[in-house]
């Protein structure tokens, strides 16, 4: 080692990769029929570069060749809340308990990074179906990086209504410190959850193909983006409503924006959902993930 | 100290549903459906693969697999690399592992040659500061400098193979598989493949295994040899061994012809019997007549088209005839023996190895590859008592030379 060795924090990490590559070294893979029936993390956590180079290569790919490039992550929302302002708010008279605009952006962001991230995770593997034929990674990273992709765009699109937010002179309040982080938390878990489920389906039947298009209407709809849940009578819709995990998600991002009092019990049925569908949809990939190079 | 790869009674056993590429919804449903029924689901197959394979590999050999297509070659591969899981045993690997099952893997079109080389070394296993230290090297080797920030698109099929052969190359684990990949590309280049990887697992110990049908370069590149036999080892020894016992086996499968069970095809109508009516030996500029019998198993089947392709040693393809390119048999019956003549045969002397199949309506029934091996005997074609080489060209044609002068 050169000199500069004696600067502790590089001596410090000079031994630790030495650890860490004498461990990698040391290391066994025991192939047996079962597969392995849990996810490991450091697995996941020593590929995160090809995690990200997948990402990379979608965005890339996403954008090659277009004028606008990654303005598109935001033209698509912004058009779209033009078109929901008119007709709900000015000819329906739709009243959400703030400025129209911002809520219907700021909603439709989210179910941006929420369905974008459901439909490319969901035809992510089938996609990738010449790699996974060929080579060995932990699946799992196929439908992250399609997340990441979307969580990209929605950064992109967060940073308009940054600039929204100041031209409707909207005010926010403090509580966005931990409501946004929980509410783009809550989203992904969703997505992420959701994702994989039908990532996996998708491999084994391809039928659920062509049931996502509905689905995503369907939860369209279902989401307090065009209207607001407060706006409906009490009762089991509102709590039906909140089976829908961005729902909860919502309730989170807006809350910054208005006094309203947060909708506990539907935050918490979002999130329990949210859960369910992660549980389920990562423990059913990595039952199938054993045999996909077979069926893919 | 232990050997890098240990594998014990592994075995892969593939269920085969016939005409369903894929699982619809509506299959899960009826088949539970006719479980409920207890109706017997005869679409499903039962294949093994692969079956009770035990093999140790220390560091630092060089193993080359051999068999016939369908022995188990790619599945023994795919296992080790972990692409697909066995169904029994286990096999332990010591060591950082690469495989190689094809080059350029997630190349994508649209990204720049930079951009792929990055993508490329990443899903092949490589750290990103990995492939900054190679970068270069591996721009160098692949010859395409220029075009480095073009996308891929731009770039003609045997650019983006040396790029990808090239990131190949510059892979450095303790273990590397290597499947028929180096099969592809132009020769020159690939012999800078071999050469660079040769270097690196004899000067770093490396152990490597090799999938191929060049017996040259199994024989080059490798010390020790594995022989597979639908699924199961046959033989494991020293690489000149296993790969005499492989081709003295190609020569006697025309005995047990019948036997044959790597066929492919729906198998309604088969291939009972394939000769060479040459008594005399085949010379080149002779004429070749391959006669094939052949029996129908139902009687609503309508037999289409015959075929008969000629490959060399290698398995490189070199001749491919098929009854519908000259379209002269109609209203074939349905057992019998057709007769496909070659008026004047082009090979030069060497061994060629045989397939044939028959096809229906239905597409392929029965083709099976490596009926037998024959001899083509040299022949003055050009009647000057000059021969052409094998070594220059497996072809030989009738050409005619004429001097242009200038008239000036």
């Amino acid at each position: 080692m050169p000199d500069i060795a004696y600067h502790a924090p590089i001596r410090f990490a000079y031994i630790y990769t030495t650890i860490l590559q004498s461990y990698m070294k040391e290391q066994e893979i025991k192939i047996s029929p079962a597969g392995s029936t849990s996810f490991s993390l450091a697995e996941i956590w020593g590929n995160r570069e090809l995690l990200y180079f997948f990402a990379w290569r979608d965005i890339k790919v996403k954008y090659k060749q277009t004028y606008l490039g990654i303005l598109w992550a935001i033209v698509q929302p912004l058009l779209l809340m033009a078109m929901f302002y008119f007709i709900f708010s000015r000819t329906l008279n739709v009243s959400v308990g703030m400025s129209y605009p911002v809520y219907t952006f700021t909603g439709l962001i989210l179910w941006g990074l929420f369905s974008s991230g459901i439909t490319h995770s969901s035809e992510s593997l089938l996609s990738s179906s010449q790699i996974i034929r060929k080579i060995y990674f932990p699946r799992i990273l196929i439908p992250l990086a399609s997340l990441l992709t979307a969580l990209v765009d929605f950064f992109v699109a967060f940073l308009l209504l940054i600039v929204l937010l100041i031209i409707f002179r909207q005010p926010v309040n403090w509580h966005a410190v931990y409501s946004f982080p929980l509410a783009i938390a809550l989203t992904f878990i969703a997505s992420f959850g959701i994702g994989s489920l039908l990532a996996t389906l998708n491999v084994k039947y391809r039928d659920f193909r062509y049931l996502l298009p509905f689905a995503i209407q369907l939860l369209f709809f279902s989401s307090q983006i065009v209207y607001s849940i407060h706006s409906l009578g009490q009762g089991w819709l509102k709590l039906l409503l909140y089976c829908n995990p961005l729902n909860g998600a919502l309730e989170l991002f807006y809350y910054p924006f208005h006094s309203r009092p947060l909708n506990i019990t539907g935050i918490f049925i979002s999130t329990a959902v949210a859960f369910f569908f992660l549980i389920t949809g990562l423990f059913y990939f990595k039952k199938t993930e054993t045999y996909f190079a077979d069926i893919i | 100290m232990k050997p890098v790869i240990e594998i014990s009674q592994l075995g892969k056993k593939y269920r085969i549903r016939k005409a369903e590429p894929y699982l619809a919804l509506r299959d899960a449903i009826t088949d539970s459906f006719k479980y409920i029924l207890r109706k017997k689901n005869n679409t499903k197959e039962d294949f093994w693969a692969l079956q009770d394979i035990n093999l140790a590999i220390e560091q630092g050999e060089r193993v080359g697999i051999i068999g016939r297509n369908g022995a188990g070659k790619s599945t023994l591969l795919k296992i080790l690399s972990r692409i697909t899981w066995p169904t029994t045993g286990q096999a332990i690997i010591r060591g950082r592992l690469a495989s190689l099952l094809e080059v350029g893997t997630g190349f994508h079109p649209e990204l720049t040659g930079k951009e792929n080389i990055y993508l490329n070394g990443s899903i092949l296993g490589l750290k990103k500061r990995e492939i900054d230290k190679q970068f270069d090297a591996i721009v160098d080797f692949s010859g395409v400098e220029k075009f480095i920030d073009m996308p891929l698109k731009n770039y003609s099929s045997g650019m983006q193979l040396r790029l990808a052969f090239s990131v190949a190359a510059h892979l450095e684990p303790e273990i590397l598989l290597i499947d028929e990949v180096l099969a592809v590309g132009d020769a020159e280049f690939q012999k800078k493949c071999i050469g660079k990887m040769e270097e690196v697992s004899k000067n770093h110990g490396r152990t490597i295994i090799f999938v191929s049908h060049n017996m040259a370069s199994l024989q080059n590149f490798c010390t020790k040899g594995v022989l597979l036999e639908n699924g199961i080892i046959r033989e494991e020894n020293d690489i000149n061994a296993v790969i005499n016992t492989y081709l003295s086996n190609t020569l006697k499968q025309k005995l047990k012809f019948s036997e044959r069970k790597d066929r492919i095809g729906n198998g309604q109508v088969k291939i009972v019997n394939v000769t060479l009516l040459n008594e005399t030996g085949i010379r080149t500029g002779e004429s070749l007549k391959v006669e094939i019998e052949y029996a129908s198993l139902t009687n609503n089947i309508e037999v289409t088209e015959f075929g008969v392709s000629i490959w060399d040693n290698n398995e490189g393809k070199i001749i491919s005839l098929s009854s519908t390119f000259k379209n002269q048999l109609h209203q074939i019956s349905k057992s019998g023996k057709v007769v496909c003549e070659i008026p004047y045969l082009p090979l030069v002397n060497g061994s060629y190895l045989l397939n044939a199949f028959v096809s229906s309506l239905f597409g392929i029934e029965d083709y099976i590859e490596r009926i037998f091996e024959f001899d083509v005997h040299e022949n003055d074609i050009f009647g000057t008592g000059k021969i052409v080489d094998p070594e220059w060209g497996k072809i030989a044609v009738e050409h005619n030379w004429f001097i242009q002068n200038d008239t000036k």
